[in-house]
C-alpha cells in the first residue's frame, strides 16, 4: 500500500459505498478496484457487511394492532378543539 | 388542509421501516410503538407544511428521530453523548478475510455473514451509544444521505461522517465478538499498539 494508490483507495471506501462521492472520484476508485484484488476484496467484503445489516435489521415484523391504532388517530379529535388530529 | 385519507394513502406504506428504525432506536417493543403512532400523529399534523413533491420517506423519518430525541431520550438509561474505544479500521476484514484456510466451511464471505443471527446483528447495534447509533440507523439500514442525516439530527456532514465511521467499526468488533464467543472463529488478539 506505498504509491499505487492502495491508501487513496481504501481511504474512500465509505464514502463510495454510501454514495457520496463525485462521479469522478468513483470512477478513478473504480478503475482501481478493476486492477487490485486486494482492495476489490475489501470493497466487496464490506458492501457485503452493509447488505446483512440492511437486511436483518429491517425485517421487524409489525406487531398486530399498531396500524389500526395508527389509523385510528386520524379519526381522533386529541386536544377537543373540534379538529381531528 | 390535506385530508386524513391523503396522508393515510401516502404515509401509511412507511410503517414497517419506521417500526423497524424506531425498534433500534429504542430497544424496546412497547417504546418502538408509541414512538411510530406519535410520528402518525406528528406527520398527520403537520401534513400541510409538507411539499408535495419532496421526499416524504425523509420527512417521516425526519419526525421519527425527532420524536425519538426529544420524547424517548429522556427514557433511556445510558448516557446520550458517549465515545467508543478506538478500533481499527477494516476490523473485521482483517481478522475474517483469511478465514478460507482457519475454519473449513467459511471460505465465502456470504457464509460467514450468515453465521450471524438476525438477533446478533441487531444486538450489534442496538448496543452503540446512542450519537453513533442514529447515524448508522440512517445510514446503512435506512439509506439516507450524509446531507439528510446531518439535517435529521442537526450536526455538521463531518460529524457524521465520523460517527458513522466510528460507529460502523464498533459494530464490526461487536459482530467480531459474537462470532468469537460462539466458537465461529478462532481468537485473536488485538495487535500491540507501537511505541
Amino acid at each position: 500500500m506505498a504509491d499505487d494508490g492502495c491508501g487513496e483507495t481504501i481511504r474512500d471506501l465509505e464514502k463510495f459505498l454510501d454514495n457520496e462521492l463525485s462521479d469522478d472520484a468513483r470512477s478513478q476508485i473504480q478503475e482501481h478496484l478493476d486492477g487490485c484484488v486486494d482492495c476489490l476484496q475489501a470493497f466487496d467484503f464490506q458492501a457485503e457487511l452493509r447488505a446483512v445489516i440492511r437486511l436483518k435489521c429491517r425485517n421487524d415484523e409489525i406487531p398486530p394492532g399498531l396500524l389500526a391504532k395508527i389509523e385510528r388517530c386520524f379519526d381522533t379529535d386529541f386536544d377537543g378543539d373540534g379538529i381531528i388530529g | 388542509m390535506a385530508s386524513s385519507d391523503t396522508f393515510a394513502e401516502q404515509a401509511m406504506g412507511y410503517a414497517p421501516q419506521l417500526y423497524s428504525a424506531a425498534l433500534r432506536m429504542t430497544r424496546n417493543q412497547a417504546d418502538a410503538e408509541d414512538l411510530v403512532q406519535e410520528t402518525y400523529l406528528r406527520g398527520y399534523r403537520g401534513f400541510h407544511t409538507f411539499q408535495q413533491g419532496t421526499n416524504l420517506r425523509a420527512w417521516l423519518f425526519r419526525i421519527l428521530t425527532n420524536a425519538f430525541i426529544n420524547t424517548y431520550r429522556a427514557k433511556q438509561r445510558r448516557p446520550v453523548e458517549t465515545e467508543l474505544a478506538d478500533v481499527e479500521d477494516l476490523y473485521l476484514y482483517r481478522r475474517v478475510g483469511s478465514l478460507e484456510t482457519s475454519a473449513a466451511g467459511l471460505s465465502a464471505e456470504e457464509q460467514f455473514f450468515d453465521l450471524f443471527t438476525d438477533d446478533e446483528v441487531k444486538q450489534a447495534l442496538e448496543d452503540l451509544p446512542e450519537n453513533f447509533r442514529l447515524p448508522v440507523i440512517l445510514a446503512d439500514v435506512e439509506g439516507f444521505s450524509y446531507k439528510e442525516i446531518a439535517e435529521m439530527l442537526d450536526i455538521p456532514i463531518g460529524t457524521v461522517m465520523s460517527r458513522l465511521h466510528r460507529g460502523r467499526k464498533a459494530m464490526q468488533r461487536a459482530l467480531y465478538d459474537f462470532a468469537e464467543a460462539r466458537g465461529l472463529v478462532e481468537h485473536t488478539p488485538d495487535p500491540v499498539p507501537d511505541g
